[in-house]
């Protein structure tokens, strides 16, 4: 009796399952349906598709990643206001990696493993993109990572959105030499890897291209803020052009003691590669007015996409948001992974990462971008002159420059 | 040095001293207050540079204020910046050792791990109030510039305001702890505790007053330091090891020690970084300080009271 009755409730509830997989059955027919664009078992569903966002929200880092996350979240918005993705809404998932290197990988982990996310838009420091490097690897994952780097990566897995190295120092050396006349330079960074490695490249362009002479190359400990005898050194020596790639809180440091000790920056000229609006909001734009900064983009650039760019920034986050270089690469990276997700028809990295190289965007908000086979983009580099409201003149600009992050003869 | 000419020498001589000596101002700063509560009270306070976060808070609140609301007293708020600070940070350190401190006296390990707590909750909440990213204040228009003796020869006048406060702190510390009724009932204290209650002395209000008055000092070497370097939560933590190395070089509980200690570390970075590089020079220095450590564990100026 019991059995019948049971027997007879399931074959009800077959008849109406297959009843319910009848509209289904018909979007089968439809190329986006999934399974189709999605072979890999991502979090991908008929109307959604979620993503990962990993910064630092906590710790030290949280200064700088702050600007990224936002800028993140802004285009994914206007992604999903759009009509999403392959007509897909996008869903964001967000983990803090808390400024602690092992943290981002375990959270990656997270993730790429259990959360399945399409992409992953993170990471700031190079510390965090080497320590979730392997994750990504391994998972196959895809990551785009937005900061101006030191370059010596390629990966499968990742698409750099920023500058490397060479795209931000070279063009900035030889605009020095050539306008500035500079013959001789003082190299001056943070004491870890980015510094050492750009300032690296620097003393070899300088010496091997330029025929210039670098009279000094120091490096400070990450939070010092006593800068007076290298200023005494820098009076001493009085270099052509200081060439900085100071970091973090002793930046502050650095600017205000140069100022108060009266080399200002028209008596000293100096070049920054550390510098964006972010940071001239907490040095005081009364203490880098004069300051040059090598940039692929400043808030003030004069394009179409970047009135857009900055005027939906503000709209979001208030007419006081900033908008420095990085900021504005993390904004790329979900246009960009879109975009590639569109042209492969597929949310499967593999084919996100084929159909990537190649892509070009004409109005970004830092112009023309192309995205190399070395997935680094091609891009201009920009020199901005500081003024004291905390904005930038851009003075000169680049051609379009092919990125190379394994350069030869810079080793 | 060869190729630089008489004039250069000097000038580049007086400018090393001058920064050598703003670096000792900073560094005694920051001890002062910690030699007051590690030096006297032999509590291992791993919150002081968070204090010392607060008062520099506190003196950016002032000075927002006094930008953005009353733009007239710019040039006037930085005294009342200090003032403030003090007030502040002297009033939870009162409360932090009322209600935490007291509870772990006779036991350091413990001191150090809740005070360390303390600290960390204290970074969170500067981060959840003030953000992340790092604030600078608007200094007022006396403060900014340098007097330009010569052509090479530049003083900052910030630098000049935080060795005058310096010399003012050092001694106002000085006359409390050796001058004042009150100095002798901490040195009585710290000597025998047992001996000073039964002397008539409230040890417990002394306590209490002791690491207020330290962590206040605290909170002005934070408002001095807006001058020289911006504010972020973690910043107070930049401070602490060194203050710590200078405290324990001198010699806990000698004002002396603590000044003479931070003289020589603040001179000997000054010059090497001069001539090494600024992470050469940290490395030496420091190296210095554990060999000279390790054959004279008790510092530099030990007192000679027998516990």
């Amino acid at each position: 009796m019991k059995d019948s009755k049971r027997k007879t409730q399931s074959t009800r509830r077959r008849l109406l399952a297959g009843l319910l997989a009848l509209p289904a059955a018909l979007a089968l027919a439809n190329p986006v349906f999934a399974d189709d664009v999605n072979t890999t078992g991502l979090s991908v569903t008929d109307d959604t598709v979620t993503v990962g966002i990993l910064h630092s929200l906590t710790g030290t880092m949280a200064i700088s990643e702050t600007g990224s996350v936002q800028a993140e979240k802004l285009a994914i918005e206007q992604i999903n206001a759009q009509g999403g993705v392959l007509g897909r809404q996008i869903k964001i998932i967000q983990e803090d990696g808390a400024s602690d290197w092992p943290t981002f990988a375990e959270k990656s982990h997270k993730l790429l493993e259990k959360d399945k996310v399409a992409a992953v838009f993170g990471c700031w420091t190079s510390a965090s993109r080497k320590a979730v490097l392997p994750v990504f690897e391994k998972d196959n994952g895809l990551l785009y990572y937005p900061t101006f780097y030191e370059g010596l990566e390629q990966s499968h897995n990742v698409f750099y959105t920023g500058q490397e190295a060479t795209q931000q120092i070279l063009a900035g050396l030889n605009w020095a030499h050539d306008k500035l006349g500079a013959k001789t330079f003082y190299l001056v960074g943070s004491d870890y890897i980015w510094p050492r490695t750009s300032m690296k490249i620097a003393r070899k362009h300088i010496e091997n291209v330029l025929h210039g002479k670098v009279v000094g190359e120091e490096y400070y400990p990450l939070g010092s803020t006593q800068f007076g005898s290298l200023i005494n050194k820098i009076k001493l020596k009085k270099p052509d052009l200081v060439f900085g790639a100071v970091v973090g809180g002793s930046n502050v440091a650095w600017f205000k003691q140069l100022n108060a000790a009266g080399l200002t920056f028209k008596k000293q000229p100096m070049l920054t590669i550390s510098v964006t609006e972010d940071e001239v909001l907490g040095i005081g734009g009364e203490n880098v007015e004069g300051l040059y900064s090598s940039m692929k983009y400043f808030q003030s650039l004069d394009l179409p996409g970047n009135k857009e760019f900055v005027a939906a920034f503000k709209k979001k986050y208030g007419d006081k948001a900033v908008i420095g270089d990085v900021t504005e690469s993390a904004y790329l990276g979900p246009w960009l992974w879109k975009r590639a997700v569109e042209a492969a028809g597929s949310f499967d990295v593999d084919k996100v990462v084929a159909a990537s190289p190649g892509m070009e965007w004409d109005n970004s908000p830092h112009g023309y971008l192309k995205v190399d086979d070395n997935h680094h983009l091609w891009m201009r580099t920009r020199i901005g002159k500081w003024k004291a409201d905390g904005q930038a003149d851009v003075v000169w600009e680049s051609d379009v420059i092919k990125p190379n992050p394994f350069p030869k003869g810079y080793q | 040095m060869g190729g630089y000419t008489g004039e250069e020498l000097t000038a580049i001589f007086l400018m090393q001293g001058f920064s050598g000596l703003s670096l000792f101002c900073v560094f005694l700063l920051m001890a002062l207050g910690l030699a007051i509560i590690f030096g006297q009270m032999g509590v291992i306070n791993m919150a002081h540079g968070e204090f010392l976060t607060l008062g520099a808070y506190i003196t950016y609140l002032v000075s927002y204020l006094a930008s953005d609301t009353w733009p007239f007293l710019l040039d006037y708020y930085f005294p009342v910046a200090i003032a403030l600070a003090f007030l502040g940070t002297f009033i939870l350190g009162y409360l932090v050792e009322r209600f935490l401190i007291r509870f772990l006296y006779n036991r350091p390990l413990d001191t150090l791990l809740a005070t360390w707590g303390l600290g960390l909750i204290l970074q969170q909440i500067f981060r959840s109030v003030f953000g992340p990213r790092e604030k600078s204040v608007v200094l007022p228009d006396w403060l900014m510039g340098s007097f330009q003796a010569s052509d090479m020869v530049d003083i900052p006048i910030n630098g000049v305001m935080v060795v005058a406060l310096t010399v003012v702190m050092t001694i106002g510390v000085f006359f409390l702890l050796y001058r004042s009724r009150w100095g002798i009932k901490v040195r009585a204290t710290t000597q025998n505790r047992a001996m000073a209650n039964a002397a008539g002395i409230n040890t417990e209000k002394v306590d209490r007053l002791t690491f207020a008055l330290g962590c206040g000092i605290a909170g002005v070497a934070g408002a001095a330091f807006t001058t020289i370097a911006s504010t972020g939560p973690t910043t107070g933590s930049l401070y602490i090891v060194d203050t710590f190395l200078v405290v324990v070089f001198g010699g806990a509980a000698s004002l002396l020690g603590t000044v003479a200690s931070a003289f020589g570390i603040a001179q000997s970075q000054s010059i090497l970084s001069f001539f090494l590089s600024g992470s050469m020079a940290k490395v030496i220095t420091l190296m210095t300080v554990v060999g000279i450590l390790m054959f004279r564990p008790q510092g530099l100026f030990a007192s000679k009271v027998r516990r």
